[in-house]
Protein backbone atom coordinates (compact mmCIF):
# COMPACT_ATOMS: atom_id res chain seq x y z
CA UNK A 1 0.00 0.00 0.00
CA UNK A 2 2.51 2.33 1.49
CA UNK A 3 4.71 1.00 -1.77
CA UNK A 4 2.34 1.84 -4.57
CA UNK A 5 1.31 5.37 -2.73
CA UNK A 6 5.10 6.15 -3.39
CA UNK A 7 5.09 5.45 -6.80
CA UNK A 8 1.79 7.01 -7.78
CA UNK A 9 3.83 10.38 -5.82
CA UNK A 10 6.86 9.23 -8.27
CA UNK A 11 4.78 9.53 -11.52
CA UNK A 12 3.40 12.81 -9.97
CA UNK A 13 6.91 14.04 -9.50
CA UNK A 14 7.77 13.05 -12.78
CA UNK A 15 4.67 14.67 -14.92
CA UNK A 16 5.69 17.81 -12.89
CA UNK A 17 9.36 17.77 -14.05
CA UNK A 18 7.74 17.63 -17.65
CA UNK A 19 5.81 20.28 -17.46
CA UNK A 20 8.14 22.13 -15.81
CA UNK A 21 10.36 21.68 -18.61
CA UNK A 22 7.82 22.01 -21.25
CA UNK A 23 6.93 25.38 -19.59
CA UNK A 24 10.44 26.86 -18.49
CA UNK A 25 11.89 27.44 -21.78
CA UNK A 26 8.78 29.73 -23.05
CA UNK A 27 8.82 31.76 -19.90
CA UNK A 28 12.53 32.30 -19.56
CA UNK A 29 12.43 33.55 -23.40
CA UNK A 30 9.44 35.85 -22.19
CA UNK A 31 10.62 37.22 -19.78
CA UNK A 32 13.26 39.44 -20.59
CA UNK A 33 12.11 40.26 -24.59
CA UNK A 34 10.43 43.87 -24.68
CA UNK A 35 6.68 43.81 -26.05
CA UNK A 36 5.28 44.26 -29.49
CA UNK A 37 3.28 47.65 -28.46
CA UNK A 38 3.71 48.98 -32.35
CA UNK A 39 5.87 49.41 -35.33
CA UNK A 40 8.30 51.58 -33.52
CA UNK A 41 9.18 49.69 -30.11
CA UNK A 42 11.37 52.44 -28.51
CA UNK A 43 12.26 51.58 -25.54
CA UNK A 44 15.45 53.26 -25.12
CA UNK A 45 13.71 56.37 -26.32
CA UNK A 46 15.97 57.83 -28.79
CA UNK A 47 13.24 58.64 -31.04
CA UNK A 48 11.50 61.42 -30.96
CA UNK A 49 7.50 61.73 -31.45
CA UNK A 50 7.15 63.42 -34.78
CA UNK A 51 10.08 60.83 -35.93
CA UNK A 52 8.18 57.67 -34.81
CA UNK A 53 4.47 59.46 -35.40
CA UNK A 54 5.83 58.92 -39.55
CA UNK A 55 7.24 55.73 -39.20
CA UNK A 56 4.55 53.94 -37.90
CA UNK A 57 2.45 55.64 -40.85
CA UNK A 58 5.18 54.59 -43.42
CA UNK A 59 5.53 51.21 -42.20
CA UNK A 60 1.76 50.61 -41.60
CA UNK A 61 1.78 51.61 -45.77
CA UNK A 62 4.32 49.59 -46.80
CA UNK A 63 2.72 46.79 -45.27
CA UNK A 64 -0.80 46.96 -47.05
CA UNK A 65 1.52 47.47 -50.12
CA UNK A 66 2.77 44.06 -50.13
CA UNK A 67 2.40 42.30 -46.58
CA UNK A 68 6.16 42.89 -45.65
CA UNK A 69 6.18 43.68 -42.08
CA UNK A 70 9.28 46.34 -40.75
CA UNK A 71 9.54 46.77 -37.05
CA UNK A 72 12.15 49.24 -35.57
CA UNK A 73 12.77 48.34 -32.28
CA UNK A 74 15.34 50.21 -30.01
CA UNK A 75 16.31 48.79 -26.05
CA UNK A 76 18.49 50.55 -23.94
CA UNK A 77 21.56 47.51 -23.42
CA UNK A 78 21.68 43.99 -24.82
CA UNK A 79 22.91 42.77 -21.16
CA UNK A 80 25.97 41.71 -22.69
CA UNK A 81 24.37 39.49 -25.11
CA UNK A 82 25.34 39.37 -28.78
CA UNK A 83 23.15 41.72 -30.70
CA UNK A 84 22.46 39.04 -33.20
CA UNK A 85 21.53 36.01 -31.15
CA UNK A 86 19.46 38.22 -29.46
CA UNK A 87 17.93 40.31 -32.59
CA UNK A 88 16.87 36.72 -33.77
CA UNK A 89 15.56 35.83 -30.57
CA UNK A 90 13.25 38.78 -30.61
CA UNK A 91 12.58 38.17 -34.39
CA UNK A 92 11.37 34.87 -33.45
CA UNK A 93 9.37 36.12 -30.78
CA UNK A 94 7.49 38.88 -32.10
CA UNK A 95 6.88 36.33 -35.27
CA UNK A 96 7.52 39.28 -37.82
CA UNK A 97 5.84 38.93 -41.83
CA UNK A 98 3.87 36.21 -42.67
CA UNK A 99 3.41 33.18 -41.68
CA UNK A 100 3.67 31.34 -45.33
CA UNK A 101 6.45 34.21 -46.81
CA UNK A 102 8.74 35.00 -43.51
CA UNK A 103 8.84 38.61 -45.03
CA UNK A 104 9.54 40.53 -42.11
CA UNK A 105 12.30 42.90 -41.08
CA UNK A 106 13.63 44.25 -37.40
CA UNK A 107 16.02 46.88 -37.40
CA UNK A 108 17.30 46.49 -34.08
CA UNK A 109 19.94 49.50 -31.99
CA UNK A 110 20.91 49.09 -28.79
CA UNK A 111 22.47 52.98 -27.59
CA UNK A 112 24.47 52.06 -24.73
CA UNK A 113 26.07 49.09 -26.47
CA UNK A 114 26.63 50.93 -29.56
CA UNK A 115 25.49 48.16 -31.89
CA UNK A 116 22.96 47.82 -34.11
CA UNK A 117 21.51 44.76 -36.67
CA UNK A 118 18.89 44.15 -39.08
CA UNK A 119 17.36 41.30 -39.53
CA UNK A 120 15.80 39.81 -42.43
CA UNK A 121 13.45 37.09 -42.41
CA UNK A 122 13.73 34.03 -44.76
CA UNK A 123 11.59 35.09 -47.09
CA UNK A 124 13.39 38.63 -48.19
CA UNK A 125 16.73 37.26 -47.61
CA UNK A 126 16.70 37.33 -51.40
CA UNK A 127 15.68 40.60 -51.90
CA UNK A 128 16.79 42.73 -49.21
CA UNK A 129 20.18 40.65 -49.03
CA UNK A 130 23.13 41.06 -46.44
CA UNK A 131 24.96 43.24 -48.46
CA UNK A 132 22.15 45.66 -48.57
CA UNK A 133 21.48 45.61 -45.38
CA UNK A 134 25.36 45.91 -44.38
CA UNK A 135 25.53 49.03 -46.38
CA UNK A 136 22.79 50.48 -45.40
CA UNK A 137 23.94 50.50 -41.54
CA UNK A 138 27.55 51.78 -42.71
CA UNK A 139 25.96 54.72 -45.31
CA UNK A 140 22.72 55.49 -43.32
CA UNK A 141 22.86 55.06 -39.93
CA UNK A 142 26.63 54.83 -38.72
CA UNK A 143 27.45 58.19 -39.67
CA UNK A 144 23.77 59.58 -38.38
CA UNK A 145 24.32 57.55 -35.39
CA UNK A 146 27.84 58.93 -34.84
CA UNK A 147 26.77 62.76 -34.80
CA UNK A 148 23.72 61.77 -32.18
CA UNK A 149 21.09 61.87 -34.65
CA UNK A 150 19.18 58.34 -34.00
CA UNK A 151 16.00 59.45 -35.65
CA UNK A 152 17.22 60.65 -38.83
CA UNK A 153 19.32 57.62 -39.22
CA UNK A 154 16.83 55.05 -38.27
CA UNK A 155 14.55 57.23 -41.06
CA UNK A 156 17.09 56.81 -43.53
CA UNK A 157 17.71 53.32 -43.03
CA UNK A 158 13.99 52.52 -43.25
CA UNK A 159 13.19 54.09 -46.06
CA UNK A 160 16.32 52.66 -47.95
CA UNK A 161 15.15 49.05 -46.93
CA UNK A 162 11.36 50.31 -48.61
CA UNK A 163 13.48 51.35 -51.63
CA UNK A 164 15.41 47.95 -52.07
CA UNK A 165 12.20 45.79 -51.18
CA UNK A 166 10.07 48.17 -53.83
CA UNK A 167 13.34 47.80 -56.00
CA UNK A 168 11.63 44.21 -56.62
CA UNK A 169 7.81 45.73 -57.48
CA UNK A 170 6.50 42.56 -59.17
CA UNK A 171 7.94 40.54 -56.76
CA UNK A 172 6.29 42.73 -53.66
CA UNK A 173 2.75 42.58 -55.52
CA UNK A 174 2.83 39.27 -55.79
CA UNK A 175 3.36 39.17 -52.46
CA UNK A 176 0.64 41.61 -51.48
CA UNK A 177 -1.87 39.58 -53.36
CA UNK A 178 -1.23 36.30 -51.83
CA UNK A 179 -1.58 37.46 -48.44
CA UNK A 180 -4.22 40.29 -49.49
CA UNK A 181 -6.69 37.97 -47.22
CA UNK A 182 -4.39 38.20 -44.30
CA UNK A 183 -6.79 39.29 -42.16
CA UNK A 184 -9.47 36.62 -43.03
CA UNK A 185 -7.50 33.36 -43.28
CA UNK A 186 -9.10 30.26 -43.38
CA UNK A 187 -8.66 30.03 -39.04
CA UNK A 188 -10.11 33.39 -38.43
CA UNK A 189 -12.88 31.93 -40.93
CA UNK A 190 -13.54 28.84 -39.26
CA UNK A 191 -13.63 30.69 -35.85
CA UNK A 192 -15.74 33.00 -37.34
CA UNK A 193 -18.13 30.03 -38.49
CA UNK A 194 -17.74 28.49 -35.15
CA UNK A 195 -18.76 32.10 -33.11
CA UNK A 196 -21.53 32.82 -35.51
CA UNK A 197 -23.15 29.40 -34.96
CA UNK A 198 -22.61 29.36 -31.23
CA UNK A 199 -23.74 32.94 -31.42
CA UNK A 200 -26.91 31.45 -33.00
CA UNK A 201 -27.74 28.46 -30.78
CA UNK A 202 -27.34 30.87 -27.60
CA UNK A 203 -28.66 34.02 -28.57
CA UNK A 204 -31.40 32.08 -30.35
CA UNK A 205 -32.62 30.32 -27.21
CA UNK A 206 -32.81 33.69 -25.03
CA UNK A 207 -34.43 35.53 -28.20
CA UNK A 208 -36.95 32.47 -28.18
CA UNK A 209 -37.82 33.35 -24.43
CA UNK A 210 -37.26 36.98 -24.62
CA UNK A 211 -38.87 38.24 -28.08
CA UNK A 212 -42.32 36.62 -28.14
CA UNK A 213 -43.67 37.91 -24.79
CA UNK A 214 -42.91 41.30 -25.87
CA UNK A 215 -44.04 41.91 -29.67
CA UNK A 216 -45.81 38.73 -29.57
CA UNK A 217 -49.59 37.79 -29.63
CA UNK A 218 -50.65 36.05 -26.13
CA UNK A 219 -52.59 32.97 -26.64
CA UNK A 220 -52.83 31.65 -23.20
CA UNK A 221 -50.70 31.39 -19.79
CA UNK A 222 -47.38 31.41 -21.42
CA UNK A 223 -48.13 30.52 -24.96
CA UNK A 224 -47.72 33.25 -27.25
CA UNK A 225 -47.49 33.78 -31.41
CA UNK A 226 -45.39 35.83 -33.14
CA UNK A 227 -43.95 35.88 -36.75
CA UNK A 228 -47.03 33.00 -37.65
CA UNK A 229 -45.54 30.59 -34.86
CA UNK A 230 -46.28 29.62 -30.76
CA UNK A 231 -44.13 30.00 -28.67
CA UNK A 232 -44.07 28.26 -25.27
CA UNK A 233 -40.84 29.65 -23.88
CA UNK A 234 -42.02 28.39 -19.83
CA UNK A 235 -42.49 25.19 -20.78
CA UNK A 236 -38.79 23.63 -20.00
CA UNK A 237 -36.98 23.85 -16.85
CA UNK A 238 -37.57 26.94 -14.83
CA UNK A 239 -33.50 28.12 -15.36
CA UNK A 240 -34.11 28.36 -19.62
CA UNK A 241 -32.12 30.91 -21.12
CA UNK A 242 -31.52 33.42 -18.77
CA UNK A 243 -29.45 31.28 -15.99
CA UNK A 244 -26.95 30.03 -18.78
CA UNK A 245 -26.11 34.01 -19.72
CA UNK A 246 -23.86 34.24 -17.23
CA UNK A 247 -21.42 31.96 -19.90
CA UNK A 248 -21.21 35.02 -22.58
CA UNK A 249 -18.64 36.29 -20.59
CA UNK A 250 -16.21 35.34 -23.65
CA UNK A 251 -17.40 37.88 -26.26
CA UNK A 252 -14.85 40.48 -24.18
CA UNK A 253 -11.87 38.36 -25.68
CA UNK A 254 -12.65 39.75 -29.57
CA UNK A 255 -11.44 43.48 -28.23
CA UNK A 256 -7.95 42.40 -28.26
CA UNK A 257 -7.45 43.08 -32.66
CA UNK A 258 -7.08 46.44 -32.41
CA UNK A 259 -3.10 46.61 -31.99
CA UNK A 260 -0.67 45.41 -34.19
CA UNK A 261 0.68 41.85 -34.29
CA UNK A 262 3.18 39.43 -35.70
CA UNK A 263 2.24 37.37 -38.66
CA UNK A 264 3.64 34.06 -38.02
CA UNK A 265 7.15 34.76 -39.80
CA UNK A 266 11.01 33.59 -38.40
CA UNK A 267 13.88 34.51 -39.19
CA UNK A 268 17.03 32.29 -39.78
CA UNK A 269 19.76 34.98 -39.01
CA UNK A 270 19.48 36.79 -42.28
CA UNK A 271 20.99 40.55 -42.62
CA UNK A 272 23.76 42.40 -40.96
CA UNK A 273 25.10 43.89 -37.89
CA UNK A 274 27.34 46.75 -37.41
CA UNK A 275 28.23 49.39 -34.50
CA UNK A 276 29.07 52.46 -33.87
CA UNK B 1 -19.45 -14.10 -57.69
CA UNK B 2 -19.31 -10.83 -55.69
CA UNK B 3 -22.87 -11.77 -53.99
CA UNK B 4 -20.99 -14.64 -52.63
CA UNK B 5 -17.75 -13.09 -51.44
CA UNK B 6 -20.04 -10.57 -49.43
CA UNK B 7 -21.49 -13.56 -47.91
CA UNK B 8 -18.36 -15.34 -47.19
CA UNK B 9 -17.26 -16.54 -43.55
CA UNK B 10 -14.00 -14.52 -44.44
CA UNK B 11 -15.77 -11.35 -45.02
CA UNK B 12 -17.28 -11.37 -41.70
CA UNK B 13 -14.35 -12.03 -39.77
CA UNK B 14 -12.61 -9.31 -41.38
CA UNK B 15 -14.81 -6.67 -40.50
CA UNK B 16 -13.95 -6.60 -37.11
CA UNK B 17 -10.68 -6.13 -38.00
CA UNK B 18 -11.23 -3.44 -40.04
CA UNK B 19 -13.18 -1.69 -37.65
CA UNK B 20 -10.59 -2.12 -34.81
CA UNK B 21 -8.00 -0.67 -37.03
CA UNK B 22 -10.51 2.06 -37.52
CA UNK B 23 -10.75 2.93 -33.93
CA UNK B 24 -7.41 2.30 -33.06
CA UNK B 25 -5.29 4.26 -35.82
CA UNK B 26 -6.91 7.74 -34.76
CA UNK B 27 -6.30 6.43 -31.19
CA UNK B 28 -2.73 5.70 -31.60
CA UNK B 29 -2.20 9.17 -33.20
CA UNK B 30 -3.77 11.08 -30.01
CA UNK B 31 -1.78 8.54 -27.71
CA UNK B 32 1.44 10.33 -28.79
CA UNK B 33 2.15 7.38 -31.27
CA UNK B 34 3.57 10.53 -34.00
CA UNK B 35 5.82 12.05 -30.87
CA UNK B 36 8.81 10.56 -31.27
CA UNK B 37 8.61 10.11 -35.57
CA UNK B 38 7.86 13.60 -35.44
CA UNK B 39 10.68 14.90 -33.38
CA UNK B 40 12.91 12.60 -35.00
CA UNK B 41 12.16 14.15 -38.43
CA UNK B 42 12.56 17.98 -36.67
CA UNK B 43 15.64 16.74 -35.89
CA UNK B 44 16.69 15.37 -39.33
CA UNK B 45 15.55 19.03 -41.20
CA UNK B 46 17.40 20.73 -38.28
CA UNK B 47 20.65 19.06 -39.26
CA UNK B 48 20.17 19.66 -42.67
CA UNK B 49 20.02 23.04 -42.46
CA UNK B 50 22.86 23.20 -40.79
CA UNK B 51 25.07 21.36 -43.25
CA UNK B 52 23.19 23.73 -46.02
CA UNK B 53 24.83 26.84 -44.58
CA UNK B 54 28.28 25.01 -44.07
CA UNK B 55 28.03 24.52 -47.50
CA UNK B 56 26.93 28.10 -48.83
CA UNK B 57 30.31 28.96 -46.46
CA UNK B 58 32.41 26.52 -48.60
CA UNK B 59 30.94 27.93 -51.36
CA UNK B 60 31.72 31.49 -50.97
CA UNK B 61 35.20 30.95 -49.99
CA UNK B 62 36.88 30.37 -53.92
CA UNK B 63 35.52 33.77 -54.39
CA UNK B 64 37.22 35.59 -51.75
CA UNK B 65 40.16 33.92 -51.93
CA UNK B 66 40.58 34.52 -55.67
CA UNK B 67 39.94 38.39 -54.19
CA UNK B 68 42.03 38.41 -51.80
CA UNK B 69 45.10 36.90 -53.97
CA UNK B 70 44.15 39.91 -56.33
CA UNK B 71 45.71 42.60 -53.20
CA UNK B 72 47.95 40.26 -51.03
CA UNK B 73 49.12 37.83 -52.79
CA UNK B 74 52.22 37.30 -50.18
CA UNK B 75 49.67 36.43 -48.00
CA UNK B 76 50.05 32.80 -49.30
CA UNK B 77 50.37 30.89 -45.89
CA UNK B 78 46.74 32.30 -45.06
CA UNK B 79 45.29 31.64 -48.19
CA UNK B 80 46.65 28.29 -48.42
CA UNK B 81 45.64 27.57 -44.73
CA UNK B 82 42.23 28.19 -45.82
CA UNK B 83 41.88 26.27 -48.97
CA UNK B 84 43.30 23.21 -47.25
CA UNK B 85 40.78 23.82 -44.26
CA UNK B 86 38.07 24.12 -46.85
CA UNK B 87 38.91 21.34 -48.53
CA UNK B 88 38.90 19.36 -44.94
CA UNK B 89 35.40 20.09 -44.33
CA UNK B 90 34.06 19.79 -47.35
CA UNK B 91 34.64 16.24 -47.19
CA UNK B 92 33.13 15.12 -44.20
CA UNK B 93 29.90 15.40 -44.38
CA UNK B 94 27.50 14.02 -41.54
CA UNK B 95 24.08 12.41 -43.43
CA UNK B 96 20.81 12.91 -41.33
CA UNK B 97 20.84 9.41 -41.79
CA UNK B 98 24.01 8.82 -39.61
CA UNK B 99 23.02 11.20 -37.08
CA UNK B 100 23.33 9.13 -34.13
CA UNK B 101 27.24 8.69 -34.39
CA UNK B 102 28.77 11.05 -31.86
CA UNK B 103 32.11 10.66 -33.42
CA UNK B 104 31.31 11.42 -36.62
CA UNK B 105 29.66 14.27 -35.68
CA UNK B 106 32.67 15.49 -33.60
CA UNK B 107 34.87 15.38 -36.96
CA UNK B 108 32.31 16.96 -38.81
CA UNK B 109 32.70 19.79 -36.27
CA UNK B 110 36.63 20.03 -35.76
CA UNK B 111 37.00 20.39 -39.37
CA UNK B 112 34.41 23.05 -39.39
CA UNK B 113 36.17 24.66 -36.63
CA UNK B 114 39.41 24.72 -38.39
CA UNK B 115 37.56 26.15 -41.57
CA UNK B 116 36.48 28.83 -39.39
CA UNK B 117 39.13 29.97 -37.73
CA UNK B 118 41.21 30.20 -41.20
CA UNK B 119 38.65 31.89 -42.25
CA UNK B 120 39.01 34.48 -39.35
CA UNK B 121 42.93 34.55 -40.08
CA UNK B 122 42.37 35.98 -43.35
CA UNK B 123 39.98 38.30 -42.74
CA UNK B 124 41.92 39.65 -40.02
CA UNK B 125 45.20 39.63 -42.48
CA UNK B 126 43.28 41.79 -45.37
CA UNK B 127 43.22 44.17 -42.98
CA UNK B 128 45.96 45.37 -43.52
CA UNK B 129 45.37 46.38 -47.36
CA UNK B 130 43.55 49.22 -48.11
CA UNK B 131 42.85 48.46 -51.49
CA UNK B 132 41.08 45.27 -50.98
CA UNK B 133 38.82 46.89 -48.02
CA UNK B 134 37.70 48.96 -50.82
CA UNK B 135 37.24 46.62 -53.28
CA UNK B 136 33.24 46.42 -53.76
CA UNK B 137 33.49 42.84 -54.89
CA UNK B 138 35.25 42.38 -51.03
CA UNK B 139 32.69 44.38 -49.31
CA UNK B 140 30.31 42.21 -50.42
CA UNK B 141 31.72 38.63 -50.14
CA UNK B 142 32.78 40.17 -46.47
CA UNK B 143 28.96 40.75 -45.45
CA UNK B 144 27.96 37.26 -46.97
CA UNK B 145 30.65 35.80 -45.20
CA UNK B 146 29.48 37.49 -42.03
CA UNK B 147 26.04 36.46 -42.87
CA UNK B 148 26.16 33.02 -43.63
CA UNK B 149 28.20 32.45 -40.02
CA UNK B 150 25.37 34.22 -38.31
CA UNK B 151 22.71 31.69 -40.30
CA UNK B 152 25.55 28.40 -39.02
CA UNK B 153 25.08 30.37 -36.04
CA UNK B 154 21.56 30.28 -36.05
CA UNK B 155 21.36 26.77 -37.68
CA UNK B 156 23.12 25.18 -34.81
CA UNK B 157 21.64 26.85 -32.20
CA UNK B 158 18.41 25.10 -33.79
CA UNK B 159 19.74 21.72 -33.97
CA UNK B 160 20.80 21.84 -30.44
CA UNK B 161 16.48 22.58 -29.78
CA UNK B 162 15.62 20.14 -31.77
CA UNK B 163 18.03 17.22 -30.69
CA UNK B 164 17.25 17.79 -27.79
CA UNK B 165 13.59 17.71 -27.51
CA UNK B 166 13.82 14.42 -29.86
CA UNK B 167 16.25 12.89 -27.17
CA UNK B 168 13.75 14.31 -24.41
CA UNK B 169 10.95 12.16 -25.94
CA UNK B 170 12.95 8.77 -25.90
CA UNK B 171 13.07 9.50 -22.55
CA UNK B 172 10.54 11.09 -20.72
CA UNK B 173 7.00 9.94 -20.05
CA UNK B 174 4.45 9.03 -21.53
CA UNK B 175 6.60 8.79 -25.20
CA UNK B 176 9.08 6.82 -23.28
CA UNK B 177 6.46 3.96 -23.45
CA UNK B 178 6.32 4.42 -27.45
CA UNK B 179 10.31 4.48 -27.55
CA UNK B 180 10.29 0.92 -25.24
CA UNK B 181 7.54 -1.23 -26.88
CA UNK B 182 7.80 0.03 -30.43
CA UNK B 183 10.57 2.50 -31.77
CA UNK B 184 13.25 0.37 -30.06
CA UNK B 185 15.93 1.03 -33.04
CA UNK B 186 15.74 4.98 -32.15
CA UNK B 187 18.52 6.26 -30.69
CA UNK B 188 19.46 9.81 -29.20
CA UNK B 189 21.04 11.80 -31.82
CA UNK B 190 24.38 13.44 -31.09
CA UNK B 191 24.79 16.86 -30.27
CA UNK B 192 26.43 19.86 -30.63
CA UNK B 193 28.60 20.35 -27.42
CA UNK B 194 27.91 23.42 -25.26
CA UNK B 195 32.06 23.51 -24.32
CA UNK B 196 32.89 23.55 -28.32
CA UNK B 197 30.19 26.25 -28.74
CA UNK B 198 31.84 28.79 -26.17
CA UNK B 199 35.15 28.02 -27.40
CA UNK B 200 34.16 28.87 -30.89
CA UNK B 201 32.43 32.25 -31.14
CA UNK B 202 29.68 31.81 -34.45
CA UNK B 203 30.80 35.20 -35.31
CA UNK B 204 33.45 36.37 -37.32
CA UNK B 205 34.53 39.64 -36.16
CA UNK B 206 35.46 41.38 -39.25
CA UNK B 207 38.50 43.39 -38.30
CA UNK B 208 36.67 45.63 -35.26
CA UNK B 209 38.58 43.39 -33.10
CA UNK B 210 40.98 41.13 -33.95
CA UNK B 211 42.33 43.33 -36.66
CA UNK B 212 41.81 46.65 -35.71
Amino acid sequence: MILQADRGRRVIRLVAVVLLILVLPFSALAADLPELTGRVVDNAGIIDAATKTVLTQKLADFETKGSDQIVVATIPSLDGEEIEPYANRLFRFWKLGQAKENNGVLLLVAPNDRKMRIEVGYGLEGTLTDLHTKLIIENDMVPAFRAGDFSGGIEKAVDDMIMVLEGNPEELEARGERNQQAPFNSDDLFFAVFISIWAIIFFGSIAVSVLPPIFGQKLGPGRYRWLGMTFEPNRRSPRGGWSSGSSGGGWSSGGGGGGFSGGGGSSGGGGSSGSW
Amino acid sequence: MFAQRLASPSMFRTLPAFLVMAIVLPLLAGCGYNTIPTAEENARAAWSEVLNQYQRRADLIPNLVETVKGYASHEKDTLDAVVEARAKATQITVTPETLKDPEALKKFQDAQAGLTSALSRLIAVSEAYPDLKANQNFLALQAQLEGTENRIAVARRDYIQAVRDYNLTLKTFPSVLWATFWFRSNEPFANFTVDEDKMQPPKVDFGTKQGG
